[in-house]
């Protein structure tokens, strides 16, 4: 057992720390209330190479696994969930399908692009009446001609609208469930292809989640990525290792609550002294570290089980599960340390609680979470 | 970053696992009914060398990774609580004669430990001075070349079987002010003046006694003392941050016991004519005792961790994983008990004993409502 970062890992936390700390906490606020998508510190992060974690050297990715995406995802969660949720889809489920499934062609066409953000990503599987039952999606892809023609609605798709490229799961054998679900790879600019208007959120804000609806659209048959009716394995993949990026985006939502309600309570006098010093306060204190902690530790287990190449289905859903409870009670919580000025949308208190509650919704929402756990437990 | 076990620590979990599974499963129930301790199991460990765990090969032990450690209690917790605490506790009194021993205290007492021929006891605690060990009254008095000691403690986990006590007294003069000098000492229960007094009747872990001990001019030589007088509360409290973790996976096995034995009675028990598992009620509760169980698996290997790699957090780390595996060790013991049903609650299923058993965890060696105390402190003190 070796429980600490690598140099690497620590000089991805370092680099990433120092990057939040100088762009994105200044700019939090204002991305949450104008509801912009940031462009600007998705270009600044692809500067610095942090598109691109999960894509090999050999694409000009930084090649460097999950646990350093998971260090990435939550230093940028502490000051901003939206631009962490914006940054993970694309590095995650947006790009990793290409990584794991796709050819040599598909690779070279796209992974150097993404990985450099001159293209950025979005995953598109959810559909009006297929959410948490993804098999059952309606989306329509006609093999015609050398070409598929995909048609079909997609909903709550992130970086909709932003992205160059939408990895889509569309059914090429009606009727067969997971088995014909296969995965394309279409392109933004697509005529095909048209985003609806930005959904507004209780939270996320300057995230861009949007219908993705697909009219006849045309791609070729070499975007399709792996075979026919592989399209479930590889969106269920996506998923998997995707948790891992949820998980640390709910450890640095829960680490930034904890951060300041510990600054708050030693600056915060009443009674003639600190609420620090009161124990209700400490006890508060106490449960949300111990939370933070053991959610960092599951999702770091994910991250070196999936890097190990080893199983990880189990451990990627309890991470999920556990660390985004614990963002939504401790983000709770350290709302309720602030008081009345915690209820204030001058303060981020009340931000993280509403981005908080998104991430014990999507990818798989904590009930289906459970699903998958009691299934892995329980195999037929 | 490893999650992995390595193969000392793979071999010894497979081995108690074995052992305990054929050994002292059986053995369980009736160990909780006669509330008796269990010398066969005492004997069983020390023959395998289970006792030998949390000591070095130089003082005649096969490990003394806390860690290594951590995997054997959570073994046999799974099975029997009450037979781990012959482990932990030969571990918690021996800690403080490794953590300050002198070389040839260390020569003297830890060997006959390692080899089981001897069993330990840590006394620290008394009837006025639980989690506030200041409240000391044990008084230890120099004479020359030896300290009389006078006094009681309480709550003694295995005190009445133990042959080498680390007895914690204060050798301040002043009566009944906040003990401002405690030290400790190593008493061997052929002392005279030594005294085991009642036996408590308790909840759970049954079969470990709990034991009164009362201290009368008992004469123990000055080369007796460890470390320098006036540094026992220090030891004390470095000697928790090392048991803690031995707490923790206690909680952690025990919810495993309780949680595989839920799993197993949801799958063969039918009602509506299918399994109880196939109820998405009887899932979620599987599911949720499972990720919490992984959560307390995790903070209580990284607090074993960071002992064996001396970081410097790891009084934070030991009081959040000792927090966090009783808390769960409770809730899922609870509903293991609910997922039985009204089989549960009978003495013939081992899950209300489990239940009884689990809440000990959130008591000894530090309250949890201590460790949020401990855990807040020094997370206000660091941000500072």
């Amino acid at each position: 057992m070796d429980l600490s970062l690598s140099p690497e890992q620590q000089e991805i936390r370092r680099l990433v720390r120092e990057f939040a700390e100088r762009e994105i906490k200044p700019r939090a606020a204002a991305i949450d209330h104008t509801d912009d998508f940031p462009r600007d510190l998705v270009a600044k992060a692809a500067q610095l190479g942090l598109l691109g974690i999960l894509v090999p050297e050999a694409y000009s990715g930084a090649g460097l696994g999950h646990v350093a995406f998971a260090v990435f995802v939550e230093e940028v969660a502490r000051y901003s969930a939206s631009t962490a949720g914006i940054l993970d889809v694309h590095g995650s489920v947006g790009t990793e399908p290409i990584v794991l499934f796709g050819n040599e062609e598909q690779k070279r066409r796209w992974l150097p692009d993404l990985a450099n953000g001159k293209k950025l990503a979005a995953f598109a599987l959810t559909e009006p009446e297929a959410g948490s039952d993804a098999a059952h999606l309606k989306t329509i892809a006609t093999h015609q001609n050398g070409k598929y023609v995909l048609r079909g609605t997609k909903i709550f798709i992130t970086n909709a609208g932003e992205a160059q490229l939408y990895v889509v799961m569309a059914t090429t054998h009606p009727g067969s469930g997971a088995e014909g679900i296969t995965t394309f790879l279409v392109g933004g600019d697509n005529p095909g292809l048209k985003v609806g208007p930005k959904f507004k959120k209780m939270g996320l804000n300057g995230s861009a989640i949007a219908e993705v609806h697909l009219e006849d659209c045309a791609v070729d048959e070499t975007d399709r990525l792996g075979n026919e009716g592989e399209g479930f394995r590889i969106a269920m993949r996506a998923l998997d290792s995707g948790r891992i990026g949820i998980s640390a985006q709910a450890v640095g939502l829960a680490q930034g609550a904890l951060d300041d309600a510990i600054a708050y309570a030693k600056e915060r006098k009443q009674f003639g002294k600190p609420i620090a010093e009161l124990q209700t306060i400490q006890n508060k204190i106490a449960d949300m570290t111990v939370k933070v902690s053991a959610a960092r530790w599951m999702t770091w287990k994910a991250a070196a089980l999936c890097d190990a190449g080893q199983p990880f289905t189990k451990a990627a859903s309890m991470a999920k599960l556990f660390a985004t409870d614990a963002a939504m009670e401790i983000t709770l919580d350290a709302l309720q340390v602030f008081g009345g000025y915690g209820y204030l949308e001058d303060y981020p208190m009340a931000r993280r609680v509403r981005d908080a509650k998104a991430c014990q919704i999507y990818e798989g929402t904590n009930q289906v979470q459970r699903v998958v756990i009691a299934r892995e437990l329980m195999p037929a | 970053m490893d999650f992995q076990l390595n193969d000392e620590q793979r071999q010894i979990q497979e081995m108690v696992h074995d052992l305990c599974l054929e050994r002292v499963e059986p053995r369980a129930p009736e160990i909780d009914e006669s509330g008796e301790f269990p010398w066969d199991i005492k004997d069983l460990f020390a023959k395998h060398d289970i006792l030998a765990i949390p000591f070095t090969p130089e003082y005649g032990g096969v490990s003394g990774s806390a860690l290594t450690l951590i995997i054997a209690v959570e073994e046999i917790s799974k099975f029997c609580v009450t037979s781990s605490l012959i482990l932990s506790v030969q571990s918690l009194g021996s800690l403080p004669i490794w953590l300050s021993g002198t070389e040839s205290q260390k020569r003297k007492y830890l060997p006959p430990l390692a080899r089981g021929e001897q069993l330990a006891a840590y006394a620290l605690t008394e009837p006025g001075s639980g989690s506030d060990a200041g409240g000391m009254r044990t008084r230890a008095i120099k004479h020359g070349d030896t300290y009389v000691l006078n006094g009681s403690k309480t709550f003694i986990t295995g005190g009445s079987v133990a042959d080498t006590l680390v007895v914690f007294a204060r050798t301040d003069q002043d009566g009944d002010t906040p003990a401002k000098n405690i030290s400790a000492f190593i008493v061997e229960k052929t002392m005279p003046g030594f005294k085991v007094g009642k036996l408590e009747r308790k909840l759970g872990i049954r079969g470990s006694p709990t034991a009164q001990l009362f201290f009368e001019d008992v004469a123990v030589p000055a080369a007796n003392r460890l470390g320098d007088e006036g540094q026992g509360f220090k030891l004390a409290m470095r000697v928790l941050d090392h048991s803690r973790p031995g707490i923790a996976a206690q909680a952690l096995g025990l919810a495993e016991g309780a949680f595989d034995l839920a799993r197993r009675y949801a799958r063969d028990r039918r009602q509506f004519g299918k399994p109880i598992a196939e109820f998405q009620g009887i899932q979620f509760m599987l599911a949720d005792m499972a990720t919490q169980i992984e959560a307390a698996r995790a903070l209580t290997y990284a607090s074993g961790d960071a002992l064996d790699r001396q970081l410097p957090e790891i009084s934070v780390s030991s009081s959040m994983a000792k927090l966090f595996a009783s808390d769960t060790a409770m809730r899922v013991t609870t509903d293991a008990v609910q997922i039985l049903g009204g089989y549960g609650y009978l003495r013939d299923f081992p899950a209300e004993r489990m239940m009884r058993d689990a809440k000990i965890t959130q008591i000894y060696e530090g309250t949890n409502e201590i460790q949020r105390f401990v855990i807040a402190r020094e997370v206000l003190k660091e941000k500072g």
